[in-house]
């Protein structure tokens, strides 16, 4: 049995704003969004029966919203959350345990408002291991494998650089990008040291926001089509490896990003030079160096120069990132549902920065530090081929 | 990047909680040994402890004091003090590989944490550092003085 182009997504929205939103709480982010998203599908509450959410539990987001769903994904393993909520869904509703599906996002990440608290356990395996060693979160654990690779690889600071940059060009574009102001190689390398080798610019942002997906049958989307064009859901793709960024395998690459993108383009029966457009989850530059290199658009330890020559950037041969990015379009936390959302903006022709003619684009997520990964592979009815 | 949590000087360093799987890692780091497991089963060294050996799942596991030799695999230098480091940033957050194969995160003591002194690959040989009523191991580069 395969589940390729069984779902679609049929309904696709983010908050009205994102950015500096202290005015709402998280829990109301979530609600603006699944009103947008149901809006976008032509669709009313009364066509959900499933809800799935992370950061907030899907039952706060089910009551808050006054419905009583007959299927629930808790699922909740990072920004990555969302990728694997579509994966679930797409299974479930093939499966007919659900027919419409609900899938929320909305975090107070910059505002901290009605937001859940940020607690470390000391006896966890973070706090026994990691933790006294000075963490304070992703600046200082995410790119820990970083020198390892430019020691590898031989990539530069300024190749590393030049992730922010051609992020930059695209989000130039983007009217609701927080950053919008092109920047040099030199404009990076000169702000201020994070956490060396990643300097400011090379960090993502925080922010607020929120965004929500419908996700329903293939066959419900031809029959009752709603005013957007369905988005089909081609193959999917999760992977855990580690809660402990400490104890990767392979300090280079991404076991994770690997194993559920393999799985998702197998099932989608594509290679990469089917691909169109690529969303990599960029929390810090070096992801899409790793995500580029672990789905095989690039050999190993070529991505750095792939991208310093502008091959993802406007006009380049594989479109990456093209709302900025978490580097310059918005961060909330778990920002995957941002991937998604653009991946759906590309695939529909509505894009702020869009791409002429795409058909097929793959959307890959990252949870925590490298701890976990999902994979959606998405197409328009014709990449479908139904 | 955001507004991040004021950093506090006043906090001290985290202090790790043991569970019953890591309680002997914890008591000889106190004895200033770093013992770590491996398995009797497939032999394999690994870290951190656990019950049963990730490489094969075998339970049959046993304690040793690893020999404190190590390279420097891989670290970052972070700008930005964690509680209690607040004297010493910037400072390294390293993941070192033991002699014996597991890796481990930890600090780099007994010399200034800057990319030039800082290679990879380098040789370190453990120490231990207060984190509370807590010995934790840190490295430092072989031969420099404690």
């Amino acid at each position: 049995m395969t589940l390729r182009a069984s779902t679609a997504i049929v309904g696709a929205a983010e908050t009205e704003r994102i950015g500096v939103v202290p005015d709402m709480s998280a829990l109301d982010m979530h609600a603006q969004s699944a009103r947008l998203a149901l809006a976008d599908a032509g669709m009313t509450l009364a066509d959900v029966d499933g809800v799935a959410a992370a950061g907030i539990s899907p039952i706060a987001v089910a009551h808050y919203l006054g419905i009583t769903p007959n299927y629930i994904d808790a699922t909740s393993i990072g920004g990555c959350s969302f990728l694997v909520h579509v994966r679930h869904a797409a299974a479930a509703i093939s499966a007919g345990l659900a027919d419409v599906i609900l899938i929320t996002h909305g975090e107070s990440g910059r505002s901290r408002t009605g937001a859940p608290p940020r607690a470390a356990d000391p006896a966890s395996p973070q706090g026994q291991f990691e933790a006294p060693y000075g963490t304070l979160g992703p600046p200082t654990l995410f790119p820990i494998g970083v020198l390892r690779y430019m020691k590898r690889y031989g990539l530069t600071h300024e190749q590393l650089a030049s992730v922010a940059v051609a992020q930059r060009r695209w989000s130039s574009r983007v009217p609701r990008a927080m950053f919008r102001d092109l920047i040099t190689v030199d404009d990076v390398l000169a702000s201020r040291m994070v956490s060396y080798p990643m300097h400011l610019l090379e960090c993502c942002l925080v922010t607020d926001g929120g965004g929500a997906l419908v996700v329903t049958s293939a066959a419900r989307a031809k029959a009752v089509p709603g005013p957007k064009p369905a988005v089909y859901v081609l193959g999917t793709g999760e992977a855990a490896e580690t809660p402990l960024v400490s104890m990767m395998e392979d300090f280079t690459t991404s076991k994770a990003f690997e194993v559920s993108a393999s799985r998702a383009f197998a099932e989608a029966g594509i290679k990469a030079s089917d691909v169109d457009h690529l969303m990599v989850y960029d929390a810090f530059a070096h992801l899409p160096i790793y995500g580029l290199e672990d789905l095989g658009f690039v050999g190993r330890g070529e991505a750095g120069a792939f991208i310093e020559e502008g091959n993802t950037s406007p006009g380049g041969t594989l479109p990456m990132n093209t709302n900025g990015g978490g580097l310059s379009y918005t961060h909330t936390g778990m920002y995957g549902m941002f991937l998604v959302q653009e991946s759906v903006r590309q695939l529909r022709a509505e894009a702020s920065a869009q791409v002429p003619g795409v058909q097929t684009s793959v959307a890959q997520g990252v949870g925590g530090m490298f701890m976990s990964a999902g994979t959606l592979v998405l197409g328009t009815e014709a990449a479908a081929g139904i | 990047m955001s507004p991040q949590p004021s950093p506090s000087g006043d906090r001290p360093k985290a202090v790790p909680r043991p569970t019953p799987e890591t309680q002997a890692y914890w008591d000889a780091a106190n004895r200033r040994e770093l013992a770590i497991q491996r398995c009797t089963s497939c032999g394999k060294a690994f870290f951190y402890p656990r019950s049963s050996c990730p490489a094969c799942y075998s339970q049959h596991v046993e304690w040793f004091v690893a020999s404190g030799r190590a390279r420097l695999h891989t670290y970052l230098i972070s700008h930005r003090p964690a509680p209690g480091f607040a004297d010493q940033v910037p400072y390294a957050i390293a993941v070192v590989e033991l002699e014996e194969g597991p890796r481990m995160m930890t600090n780099v003591v007994g010399v200034d944490n800057t990319p030039e002194n800082l290679v990879l690959d380098m040789d370190l040989e453990v120490d231990f550092e207060p984190r509370g009523a807590q010995l934790v191991p840190v490295f430092r580069p072989t031969g420099s003085p404690a």
